[in-house]
């Protein structure tokens, strides 16, 4: 780091930053949800994977199938001109698991996105949080012609730890996307407050 | 903003990968010697005297593009990545390069496992709040 820089001048102000991120299953509405509330329409940030450990030079003829693209959306909230939160939508295939924990580093929380008609598609979300002790909210994606079902469903559903927020909310709308941020928040700052809890609950 | 002004239609499409293989324009370097592995959210600060970047010929264009994106406000590398259409690791090394020359510097966030302050998240919800 260079810390030999000189002060005159106008220096731009310097914000903290922080990342909540936005899991769930393909198609549930993480990169909806960001946009919901970000500032800037949802970026779009790649990231190249290349087969580790191979040689190099060893491109003979399968160029097509050397590297894979793994998108990440994500969005900005300036809430002040010293802080910004990024909220970053998560790769939706589980086999880029080893990304997330790239994202997951220090992450402020996590939204777990979820669909009543697809709930097994969060489970490997609620496991990677809980496993890595990284705070998390369920948040229940209320989509259009699915039915309702009470929180505490979802709650025994998901098996989850009966400290973890679950709230029902509308990805599209900001007021509830909101709220679902807030949630993480409180929810990271309690469990900061607690001692940390160990996986047998 | 963005500098590209290539404005001719693709007449390629996805699958036939990119046409400069986006690590050549680090010559082939997927990690910068030296510096810790940049969090998406660090943000990238352009030194006050890297008011002229054009002019050092050591630097590609894409790293004048950054300084260039830096100049007016601090931006994260997932921002950078994003405005430049270049994959993470690219940009990083990139960073990388601009960290050693000085032209440029680059802001810790929060250490891992260590949360921010309390006061720090209940600004961030009365922040969120106030949206």
């Amino acid at each position: 780091m260079i810390l030999g820089r000189t002060e005159r001048g106008k220096a731009p102000v310097e914000p903290v930053t922080l990342k909540i991120l936005v899991a769930g299953g393909f198609g549930v509405g993480k990169t909806t949800l960001v946009g919901a509330v970000s500032e800037i329409k949802p970026l779009r940030t790649e990231e190249l994977l290349t087969e580790a450990g191979r040689p190099v030079d060893d491109t003979s003829g399968v160029e097509g199938k050397r590297t894979t693209t793994v998108a990440m959306d994500f969005g900005r909230i300036t809430l002040r001109e010293d802080l910004v939160l990024y909220l970053f939508g998560t790769p939706g295939q589980d086999r880029f698991w080893f990304l997330w924990d790239e994202l997951a580093t220090g992450a402020l929380g996590a939204v777990v996105l979820a669909d009543t008609r697809r709930l097994e598609d969060c489970f490997a979300a609620v496991d990677y949080f809980e496993r890595r002790a990284i705070p998390f909210v369920v948040g229940v994606n209320c989509f259009e012609g699915a039915s309702r079902y009470p929180a505490e469903d979802v709650r025994q559903a998901l098996d989850l730890d009966p400290a973890v927020p679950v709230v029902l909310c509308d990805a599209r709308d900001r007021e509830s996307v909101k709220e679902v941020l807030v949630e993480v928040v409180q929810h990271a700052m309690a469990y900061a407050g607690g001692p940390r809890r160990t996986l047998t609950g | 903003m963005s500098g590209d002004g290539q404005g001719t239609p693709h007449w390629f499409d996805d699958e036939a990968g990119p046409v400069v293989r986006p690590y050549a324009m680090t010559r082939g370097r997927t990690t910068s010697p030296g510096q810790h592995r940049l969090d998406l959210i660090a943000l990238v600060v352009a030194e006050r005297y890297a008011e002229d970047p054009e002019a050092d010929n050591s630097l590609s264009p894409e790293h004048v593009d950054i300084v260039g994106l830096c100049r007016d406000a601090p931006q994260s590398v997932a921002e950078l990545a994003a405005g430049l259409d270049l994959p993470i690791g690219v940009v990083r090394v990139l960073i990388g390069d601009l960290v050693e020359d000085e032209l440029v510097r680059v802001t810790r966030p929060v250490p891992p496992a260590e949360l921010p302050d309390e006061s720090i998240l209940r600004d961030v919800i009365s922040g969120l709040r106030a949206l």
